[in-house]
């Protein structure tokens, strides 16, 4: 211990155990010995092998670790010096642990047993702006193909329901109505009810000026029987149920269920997607059609407390404007959102990757990808009801 | 030098809800002791685990630490017990998000003041020491279920914990590799003194590295002393030997 060549006095040692020291011993002229002392443990701290690389001086081929005088220590040891040897090795430096006590030398040695596999080092580059927007972009055609297949699969499946040929039990669609239609009443309650509101509220301040507020009941009615109602209802059928659907595939592709129907010649879109794609169809449009009722009330609400319209004036009202195509120009929508929803949570389901990421992103992308399709088509079928005088 | 062993079940039963799983658990690991929980599928080996490990409260009886009660223990108290531990789970457990080098720099990140390029050495040391020397940059998606496993035990090990927790080490591995981790769990057992518990029906690793034992018996719902699973497969319980034998001896 008479010399301090290398002495680090970073890292306290508990109470009583000496301070981690290492000595430098020239052995000649290419030789030296490091003399590991005192209390070595991760919780103190390590020196960088490469700062006593550094120190040596002259041409050195040689280094003999030994330990003196050492108080205590765990796998912070072997770890330094393993870091020793791989430092050496890289600069054609002989690195002998054998002074080193017979523990370490044990676990060194088994680090060093499987070689270190190569090529599986991986840059961790993330690429320029330029070409993480293109790599994005490429996966983005990519999607559409995938999604269009997607489509052909649940067409030829729907196909199969059609002729009766197509395998799931009765009892997962019961079970699946159950959980999109009746659960999602009370959310479907407050949202289409306060959407009531904002439109009463909203055609109240643009029909004050032609005093005609009378015709909020119109404006209600139709908005929400027509339009609103089934959007609303889609957006939260999309939050609520689509995530839980492509979270549910996802989860089941992550334990190969998925893999096991698709061995056993099970086709895991007549047994999965088809009954909850039924589901949606079919509560969708009874969803909407509540809140259409719902908003229509809110707008009865609104109108008697905040603008002095009587009950019986705006139920007549309501019933002069509502016709029944505006009912199945709603229904209809409901129809097309249930599927669309139902569609796009149960294709990011089956496309999610084998990680509990994987299946927060199938989560989050079937919800875009649920809205998304709902703007779509409710453009589409808005323009073409128009077309049609409908 | 405490004069408590490490760990100490008294009395622990097992249940969920009505369900016993197991009943009148009684026994002590000692420093040193690589301590084998067997039995077969379904026995209960699992939760026993998942009773020592602070993740579920027994119905009844006392796990203790050091002497000390685990489950009667003030929260703060309990998080220095828990810290003495290191847990492999059964399929890793490693964290999906994070990838292999990650997984196994968190508790050292958490838990000790070493600069980011000393965790990496360590972590390179750890991974290299149940051979996944070179995998830091993978995700754990990316890798078979026995590499998982054995990160899942460099992980484990990370802080060196005084006890080494390992559930199923070896099913799932190639005999090779299997005895490999063996050969480790045994290493760090003799270099830096862990004591360690591992819950198997593997027989060969059991025989190969278990020092103490005890037998979980699905029928009578207790559990049999075993002491040396060597020794007890050639003079034990019948049972026991029936099944250290794989129903060749009765």
């Amino acid at each position: 211990m008479g010399t301090d060549g290398g002495h680090f006095p970073r890292g306290e040692s508990g109470k009583g155990a000496k301070r981690r020291q290492i000595a430098v011993h020239p052995l000649g002229a290419s030789e030296v010995e490091l003399l590991f002392s005192g209390s070595w443990r991760l919780g103190e701290g390590l020196p960088a092998p490469a700062r006593i690389v550094k120190e040596f001086t002259g041409d050195i081929q040689r280094v003999r670790l030994a330990a003196h005088d050492l108080d205590d220590w765990d796998s912070a040891l072997p770890s330094f010096a393993a870091g020793l040897i791989k430092l050496g090795a890289a600069r054609g430096i002989e690195v002998d642990a054998s002074g080193l006590p017979r523990e370490v030398q044990r676990l060194i040695a088994m680090a060093f047993a499987v070689p270190e596999q190569a090529g599986t080092g991986r840059s961790g580059t993330r690429g320029g702006l330029f070409e993480r927007v293109g790599t994005a972009t490429v996966a983005l055609a990519r999607d559409v193909p995938a999604m269009l297949r997607f489509l052909g699969e649940v067409t030829l499946a729907a196909g199969r329901l059609a002729t009766a040929r197509a395998h799931f039990r009765r009892g997962d669609v019961w079970l699946e109505i159950e959980e999109a239609g009746p659960k999602a009443l009370p959310i479907v309650s407050v949202i289409s009810f306060l959407v009531g509101v904002i439109l009463a509220y909203l055609g109240a301040d643009q029909l004050r000026l032609v005093g005609a507020q009378i015709f909020i009941a119109d404006l209600v009615a139709i908005g929400m029987v027509r339009e609103i109602g089934a959007l609303m209802t889609g957006i939260i059928v999309a939050g609520r149920t689509g995530a839980a659907f492509a979270a549910r595939l996802g989860t089941m592709q992550v334990n190969e269920e998925i893999d096991a129907f698709r061995t056993l010649g099970v086709s895991p879109i007549d047994f999965l997607v088809l009954p909850r794609i039924l589901a949606l169809m079919l509560m969708v449009p009874l969803l909407t059609l509540y809140a259409g009722f719902v908003g229509m009330l809110a707008g009865l609400v609104v109108a008697y407390f905040v603008f002095d319209i009587g009950v019986f004036e705006y139920y007549t009202e309501t019933l002069r404007a509502l016709q029944v195509k505006h009912f199945l120009v709603g229904l209809s929508k409901g129809v097309a959102y249930g599927a669309v929803v139902a569609f796009a949570g149960c294709l990011r389901g089956i496309q999610c990757g084998r990680s509990a990421e994987a299946v927060g992103q199938a989560a989050t992308s079937a919800v875009v990808t649920g809205i998304l399709l709902i703007t779509v088509v409710a453009s589409i079928m808005t323009i073409v009801y128009y077309q049609l005088g409908i | 030098m405490t004069a408590a062993p490490p760990i100490e079940v008294r009395d622990l039963t097992l249940a969920y809800g009505d369900f016993v799983v197991q009943r009148d658990l009684n026994f002590v690991v000692h420093q040193g002791d690589v301590f084998v929980v067997m039995g077969g599928n379904g026995c209960g080996k699992t939760t026993l685990m998942r009773h020592m490990i602070g993740l579920q409260r027994p119905v009844q009886g006392a796990v203790f630490y050091a002497g000390e009660n685990f489950w009667s223990a003030e929260d703060e108290d309990q998080q220095r017990l828990k810290r003495r531990l290191g847990v492999m789970y059964q399929g890793g457990a490693l964290w999906s998000s994070l990838t292999l080098g990650e997984n196994v720099a968190l508790p050292l990140g958490e838990y000790t003041s070493l600069a980011p390029e000393r965790i990496a050495e360590v972590v390179a040391f750890k991974l290299a020491l149940v051979g996944l020397a070179g995998f830091e940059d993978f995700y754990p998606s990316e890798l078979s279920g026995g590499m998982r496993k054995r990160a899942g035990l460099a992980r484990a090990m990370a802080l060196d914990p005084e006890i080494l927790i390992v559930d199923e080490p070896s099913s799932g591995l190639d005999p090779l590799t299997a005895r490999r981790l063996d050969d480790l769990i045994l290493a760090l057992r003799d270099a830096l003194g862990t004591t360690i518990v591992v819950v198997t029906h593997d027989i060969a690793s059991i025989l190969a590295i278990g020092t103490n034992s005890i037998y979980l018996d699905p029928e009578t719902h207790t559990m049999i002393a075993t002491g040396n699973p060597a020794q007890a497969l050639r003079s034990g319980d019948p049972r026991v030997r029936f099944f250290l034998s794989r129903g060749t001896l009765t």
